[in-house]
C-alpha cells in the first residue's frame, strides 16, 4: 500500500514538473524579457535603491550601531524596529486576508489568494532583512535560540514561530504553483495558526513589559491581529490594482466582486481600529502621570502631527470615506486609499514602538534628569536601510508578478 | 544655654498630651510602615520581598542586596568613578549613576540625591523576556548576570528593565549591566562592590540581606525609618532598598 502511494504521489509530482511547471518557468524567462520600458526603469531603480542602501547598511556595521542608528540607551528601539513591524504586521495580515479565500472558502476573495501568498512571503523577508540589521548579533541568534531557547520570552516564541510561517507560506506557494490545491490547503493553515500565534506573540513583547505602562496589558496583542488585516486589505488592494494597472489586463468578473468584498472589509477593519485607537486614549487619560504625558505628546505634543495627520487622517479616516465613496469599483481611488493607508499605518508602528518609550522610566521619580518627553530622532544609516527594504519589497513584486504570470488563480 | 528651657511649658508625656499633629505624623509613619501606599513613591517593604519573593521558594544564600542611605549621598560621584574603573564601562555608558531630585516647595533641604543601579530583582522582567536565556539570575547569590556568549543584542532587555540599568557595549556588542562587580571583586574574595567601597559616606551598604548579622539587614529590617523601593507596581521584587534618616 504504501508503496503504491508513494509511487502515485512521485508520478504525481513528475507529471507535474513535466507538463505545466517546467513549461510555466520556462515561458516565465519569456515573460521577463517583454517587459515594457516602464518596467525596466522601475527595476533599474529599485536595483540601485538597493544597491546604495546596502553600502549604507555595510557602513553602518563597519562603524557600529551605536555609531550609526539614532537610538539611546533610553529608547533603544527605533525606526528599524518599527518598519519590521510594519513588514511582519503586512505580512501576516495577507496572510489572513488570503486564508479566508483559499482555506476558508469564501469564494469572493479566491482571486486574490496566490498574489497575496507571495506578497506575504515578500514582506516577511523584506522584514527579516530589516531585523537582521537590528540585531547586533543576528548569527548568534540563530544558534542560541535553539541552544538556549528561554520558554517564557515572547521574541523567542515570536522569532521561532515567524520562522516556521515563513517556512509554510513558501510550501504553500509552491503547492500552488503545483496546483496540489489540498496539500497548499493544510500548508496555509498551519502557516495561519504559527502567524497568527507569532504576530500576537510580536503584541506580547510590548504588552508583557509590566514595567513599560504605556504597552503593558492585553490589548497589544489583541491589537496587532486587527490592525494587521487591516495593513493586509491594503497592500493587496495596492498592489493588485498595480498589477493591473502594469499588465494593462480588464479586471474580470471574479476580480471584480473581489476588489468589492476587499473595500467593504477594509471599511469594517478600519472602523475597528477606530474604535480600539479611541478607547486606548480614553483609557489612558485616567492612568499615572506617565501614561497621560505620553497620551498628550500625541494628541497635543511633538508627536500629534504623526498622530493626526498620518495616522489619523492618513491611515484611516480619509480611506475610510474613499472606500466608501469608491463602493468597490472605483480601483484607482480604492489603490490611492491603501496608498494612503500603508503610509499612515507605516507611521502607527513608529508612533506605537517611540511613544512607549518616550516618558523614561524614572519619570514618576520627579528627578531633573527625566522630567519631560525624551528625544528620538532616526539617522539617515536608519532611513537608507528603511528604504532598501522598502525597495526589495517593490522589486520582489515586480519580479513576482512576471515570473508568476500576474498570479492567475487555479480553480479549486 | 538653658534660656528657651522653660520648665513650666513642659508636659507630662501622657497620650492626652500628644497633640493632634503629632498624633497624625506619627499615624502617617505607622501606615508607611505596615504598607500603604504613600506619596506615589514609598512602599515599606514586606520580608518576603527581601527573602526569595513571590512564593516561589527561592532562597539565595548569600542574597546579595544594598541599601541605599538617601540622605547622605552629597552626588561626589566617586561610586560611579569607582564602578567605572572596576567593570570597564565606556564613557557613553554607565552601571550605576546618581539622580537629583530639587523640590523647591520643600522647607529646608530642597535637593537630594538618589543613586541607582541595576536592583537584581525576584521577579526580573529582563529574564523574562531574553530569548536566548543570555541574561538569568544567579541561584546561589540572585545576582542577574548577562552571558556574553549568548547575547544576540536584540535589547528586549533594556526595555524590560523597570530601572533603565542596562546599556549595549558597542565593544562586545552586548547588553551591559551591573552585577555586583561579581566577576571583578566578589568572586575573588572581595566583600564589598566597588561603589560601596568607594563611597566616603556610607551611602551604598552592601551585603547579605538574608544574613540577620549583616549590616543591611539591620536597616532593612526595623520599624524606626522608612525604607522603600523604587517603582514597587512594576512587582519585579527588588534588592535594592532606600533609606532615609
Amino acid at each position: 500500500m504504501k508503496t503504491e502511494s508513494k509511487t502515485s504521489v512521485l508520478s504525481h509530482v513528475v507529471s507535474s514538473f513535466d507538463s505545466s511547471v517546467l513549461k510555466g518557468w520556462y515561458s516565465s524567462l519569456g515573460e521577463m524579457v517583454q517587459g515594457t520600458k516602464k518596467y525596466y526603469m522601475a527595476m533599474g531603480l529599485f536595483w540601485l535603491v538597493i544597491y546604495a542602501s546596502t553600502l549604507v547598511a555595510l557602513d553602518a556595521i563597519s562603524v557600529g550601531y551605536h555609531e550609526a542608528y539614532g537610538v539611546t540607551r533610553e529608547i533603544p528601539w527605533g525606526l528599524l524596529i518599527s518598519t519590521y513591524i510594519f513588514f511582519v504586521v503586512t505580512s501576516t495580515g495577507l496572510c489572513i486576508i488570503s486564508s479566508i479565500g483559499h482555506i476558508f472558502g469564501v469564494k469572493s476573495l479566491l482571486p486574490i489568494g496566490k498574489r497575496a501568498v507571495f506578497l506575504s512571503i515578500v514582506t516577511i523577508c523584506s522584514g527579516f532583512v530589516v531585523i537582521l540589521l537590528e540585531i547586533e548579533n543576528p548569527f548568534k541568534m540563530m544558534l542560541y535560540n535553539m541552544l538556549t531557547p528561554n520558554l517564557t520570552s515572547n521574541i523567542w516564541w515570536m522569532g521561532t514561530l515567524y520562522g516556521a510561517y515563513m517556512f509554510f507560506m513558501i510550501l504553500e506557494f509552491s503547492f500552488l504553483l503545483l496546483n496540489w490545491h489540498r496539500t497548499a490547503i493544510i500548508a496555509g493553515l498551519i502557516a495561519l495558526f504559527s502567524g497568527i500565534a507569532a504576530h500576537s506573540n510580536l503584541g506580547a513583547i510590548f504588552g508583557m513589559l509590566h514595567g513599560r505602562e504605556f504597552w503593558y496589558g492585553p490589548y497589544m496583542p489583541i491589537y496587532f491581529i486587527v490592525s494587521a488585516m487591516m495593513s493586509g486589505c491594503a497592500a493587496i488592494i495596492f498592489f493588485t490594482w498595480t498589477a493591473y494597472r502594469m499588465s494593462g489586463k480588464p479586471y474580470d468578473e471574479p476580480m471584480q466582486k473581489a476588489m468589492q468584498t476587499l473595500s467593504k472589509l477594509t471599511v469594517l477593519l478600519i472602523s475597528i481600529v477606530l474604535f480600539f485607537t479611541v478607547w486606548k486614549i480614553i483609557t489612558g487619560l485616567v492612568g499615572a502621570e506617565g501614561k497621560v504625558l505620553t497620551i498628550q505628546s500625541f494628541l497635543f505634543g511633538s508627536y500629534s502631527v504623526n498622530f493626526w495627520v498620518f495616522e489619523v487622517l492618513l491611515g484611516m479616516v480619509i480611506p475610510l470615506v474613499m472606500m466608501l465613496v469608491s463602493k468597490g469599483r472605483k480601483y484607482g481611488m480604492m489603490a490611492l486609499a491603501s496608498a494612503m493607508m500603508l503610509v499612515g499605518i507605516f507611521v502607527m508602528r513608529f508612533d506605537l514602538v517611540v511613544l512607549g518609550q518616550v516618558v523614561s522610566v524614572f519619570h514618576e521619580l520627579g528627578v531633573n534628569e527625566y522630567k519631560g518627553i525624551l528625544e528620538y530622532t532616526p539617522s539617515f544609516h536608519e532611513w537608507a536601510i528603511v528604504i532598501g527594504a522598502l525597495s526589495v519589497t517593490a522589486l520582489t513584486f515586480l519580479l513576482g508578478e512576471k515570473i508568476f504570470k500576474g498570479h492567475v488563480a487555479d480553480e479549486h | 544655654m538653658f534660656s528657651k528651657f522653660d520648665i513650666d511649658e513642659l508636659q507630662k508625656e501622657s497620650m492626652d498630651s500628644v497633640k493632634p499633629m503629632e498624633r497624625r505624623t506619627f499615624l502617617k509613619m505607622g501606615l508607611l510602615i505596615s504598607g500603604v501606599y504613600a506619596g506615589g513613591k514609598v512602599l515599606q517593604v514586606k520580608p518576603a520581598d527581601a527573602f526569595g519573593g513571590h512564593g516561589k521558594g527561592a532562597s539565595y544564600k548569600p542574597h546579595y542586596g544594598m541599601v541605599i542611605r538617601q540622605h547622605l549621598c552629597v552626588d561626589c560621584e566617586l561610586c560611579v568613578e569607582a564602578c567605572t574603573k572596576t567593570n570597564d564601562v565606556p564613557s557613553y555608558g554607565y552601571r550605576t549613576r546618581i539622580l537629583e531630585h530639587v523640590e523647591e516647595r520643600a522647607i529646608g533641604q530642597k535637593r537630594e540625591f538618589i543613586p541607582v543601579l541595576c536592583n537584581q530583582c525576584n521577579n526580573p522582567p529582563c529574564v523574562r523576556a531574553c530569548p536566548t536565556s543570555a541574561t538569568y539570575k544567579d541561584k546561589e547569590n540572585g545576582i542577574i548576570h548577562v552571558d556574553p556568549r549568548r547575547c544576540i543584542g536584540c535589547k528586549t532587555c533594556m526595555l524590560a528593565c523597570p530601572y533603565n540599568a542596562r546599556y549595549l557595549k558597542s565593544s562586545t556588542k552586548t547588553v551591559d549591566k551591573c552585577n555586583f562587580c561579581y566577576d571583578t571583586r566578589l568572586s575573588r574574595g572581595e566583600k564589598l562592590t566597588a561603589c560601596a567601597e568607594a563611597c566616603p559616606a556610607g551611602v551604598r551598604v552592601f551585603g547579605d540581606v538574608s544574613d540577620p548579622a549583616s549590616k543591611p539587614y539591620g536597616l532593612i529590617y526595623q520599624l524606626q525609618h522608612p525604607v522603600w523601593v523604587l517603582r514597587p507596581e512594576s512587582g519585579a521584587e527588588p534588592n535594592i532598598f532606600y533609606t532615609k534618616g
